[in-house]
């Protein structure tokens, strides 16, 4: 009984911690941008080539396992530096003054762009990177078995989302953010570079969904496909924690995880049901979701 | 209605496409038919989403009644034994409508983002259930038998192809006489006005919501014509997001000006798919997504606004 909870709670704050990590790229996008970005699939799945890639290169290459860490960090940074200054400034700042539901379209179609980029780049075959999940070994909490990689990637939302919360509230950058959000046009008038704030917190956003792949690559097989199912999650949590909100995407994304955990081990018949039954009922309830920003705009 | 029938030109030109379509039809290529056949079956919930984006709406998850209409084609298929095509078809759009009816007095308040958020929910529960339920075909779905047409079984698929055609061109002329009444004609005008459109009279969340089941049933009834076209039900091809993006796609591909652009965005789409796909096996998405940034940039009102630009071209010069 115990072992099962166990079980259940430790699955659920693993695959929580990757969510978080994935989708607070996407909120932090969308309450400074005010663009739903459907690409951001493409960026996780572009992480995790990259580091699959580079992770086995090295190993082939006679390179010691840990240097795989470094591999991870650098690969999501590299993705999110070229993949989104790329999209932000060849597609998105021609397209600030559109209707955000077109926008959401055309980076759909960059979705569909950078999907099968990747299978020109690293082919279609699938890549196994374990070195860096070897490394670390396994070790026995409450009785239960569990790899020592996987307890990482908790530490690692919890360094995300503090640094997320530090950067926005002490440092000149954070009230830089909260006053272009408040109101772009007067922040241009006072001398802030809006379209270059755009441009940094989109590389960041892209750089995060890059993390979340590159980090979960060591776990799994990196095979094409690898984006199509994180979006939608990465969306349900942003929609229930409130779009826009950092606490929010923390608090989806504990909620939708624990949520799947228990249906995977109780009812494995409604994995995804719950989770997005949850998101319909928290639109339903509350559209701006749980933890929204108050609106600044008025009229 | 009879004299929107008589006066209307978009109708008479309707009818004489959609009849030359069906002739020429006899004569293609086994493989053009069943672009054409594909095509048109999506059109037709096309149509549907044309209509809510001239509302200014755009639902991210109309694959919902997309998959309903073709799951109630393999369900009464499967279990009944039901294969005629008007039934089918009836059936499926009646369920879909029936579905839309009811999620539409939730979804009439939503506008904007909130608005494609929320379809994308419902349809992804859909989503969840289908792949997981052993009893629906889990991700592999099930086969739908081939169609009769009013208790007579057709030897090749051409019969199917006319059948097709003539239910777009009925959905066509249907929705164009809708578009001329005074209820369609708000269409735009709660787009550009909301509060305008209830000063004058009417109500906004009773036409939004008219218009909603309306792009349910169309969309049920694309799904239940591509489901016998392709003789096979499946979550991931039917219900599944990108489905939903695919349409949304074809709609601002075809563009918002005529009742018969849906459709000649969807077969447009359906070859510019083939092509791609032969031209290039591995990045044929990239061509698709290239091509969808490129009209959304050059061509903001889709084929449609360029075949009118043609058109009165020609009309100056003559």
């Amino acid at each position: 009984m115990l072992a099962q909870v166990v079980t259940i709670l430790l699955d659920g704050l693993n695959y929580a911690s990757f969510l978080f990590i994935v989708s607070v790229g996407l909120t932090i996008v969308f309450g400074v941008l005010k663009i739903l970005n459907v690409a951001h699939g493409a960026f996780y799945a572009w992480g995790a080539y990259a580091a699959a890639f580079s992770i086995t290169q090295a190993g082939e290459l006679g390179y010691p396992d840990w240097i795989g860490f470094l591999l991870i960090f650098a690969s999501s940074i590299i993705v999110g530096l070229v993949l989104g200054t790329i999209l932000e400034r060849l597609v998105l700042s021609r397209m600030y003054a559109q209707d955000e539901v077109l926008i959401a379209l055309a980076t759909f179609g960059v979705f569909l762009c950078l999907e099968d980029a990747i299978l020109l780049v690293f082919g279609v075959d699938p890549y196994f990177a374990y070195q860096p999940m070897a490394v670390l070994g396994n070790v026995v909490i409450g009785g239960v078995f569990r790899d020592v990689y996987s307890l990482t990637l908790f530490a690692l939302a919890l360094v995300v989302a503090v640094s997320c919360w530090w950067v926005l509230t002490k440092t000149k950058w954070g009230k830089l953010i909260a006053v272009v959000i408040y109101d772009r046009e007067i922040s241009q008038a006072m001398g802030i570079n809006v379209s270059a704030v755009y441009l940094i917190v989109f590389i960041i956003g892209a750089a995060l969904g890059a993390l979340g792949g590159a980090y979960v690559a060591p776990t799994t097989s990196v095979a094409p496909g690898f984006g199509i199912d994180v979006i939608v999650l990465s969306f349900a949590v942003v929609v229930i924690g409130g779009m826009g909100s950092i606490p929010g995407a923390l608090i989806g994304s504990i909620l939708v995880g624990v949520l799947r955990a228990v249906a995977v081990h109780q009812f494995p018949e409604l994995e995804l049901f719950v989770v997005f039954a949850v998101m319909a009922g928290v639109l339903i309830v509350r559209p701006e979701g749980l933890f929204a920003p108050p609106k600044a705009r008025t009229i | 209605m009879n004299q929107i029938l008589k006066n209307d030109a978009t109708i008479r030109w309707a009818v004489l496409g959609f009849f030359v379509l069906a002739v020429a039809g006899y004569f293609m290529e086994a493989w053009v038919q069943n672009n054409i056949m594909f095509g048109l079956a999506r059109g037709l919930a096309v149509l549907g989403l044309m209509v809510l984006w001239r509302t200014g709406l755009i639902s991210f998850g109309h694959a919902l009644y997309f998959g309903i209409g073709a799951y109630v084609v393999g369900l009464v298929d499967r279990n009944f034994g039901i294969s005629d095509i008007f039934l089918r078809l009836f059936l499926a759009v009646g369920a879909s409508a029936f579905v839309g009816f009811f999620l539409g007095f939730i979804l009439r308040k939503y506008r904007g983002i909130f608005f494609a958020m929320l379809n994308l929910a419902f349809s992804m529960v859909l989503y969840g259930i289908l792949v997981k339920v052993e009893s629906l075909g889990s991700t592999d779905g099930f086969s739908v038998s081939q169609t009769t047409i009013l208790g007579w079984t057709p030897e090749n698929k051409y019969a199917l192809f006319a059948a097709i055609v003539f239910v777009c061109a009925v959905g066509a002329i249907l929705v164009q006489c809708y578009l001329k009444t005074a209820l369609g004609t708000l269409t735009t005008a709660i787009r550009d006005n909301e509060l305008r459109v209830e000063y004058l009279g009417f109500s906004v969340a009773r036409a939004i919501h008219l218009k909603y089941i309306m792009s349910a049933g169309l969309a049920g009834a694309s799904g239940a014509l591509l489901a016998m076209a392709l003789g096979q039900v499946d979550p991931d091809s039917m219900v599944n997001w990108p489905v939903s993006g695919e349409l949304v796609f074809i709609t601002v591909m075809a563009g918002p000006g005529s009742v018969i652009a849906p459709f000649l965005g969807g077969v447009a789409f359906e070859f510019l798919r083939t092509y791609a796909f032969e031209l290039a096996p591995e990045a044929w998405q990239l061509i698709v997504g290239a091509t969808l940034l490129g009209i959304i940039f050059f061509l903001p009102m889709g084929l449609w606004s360029l075949l009118e630009r043609i058109w009165k071209r020609r009309g100056v010069s003559s």
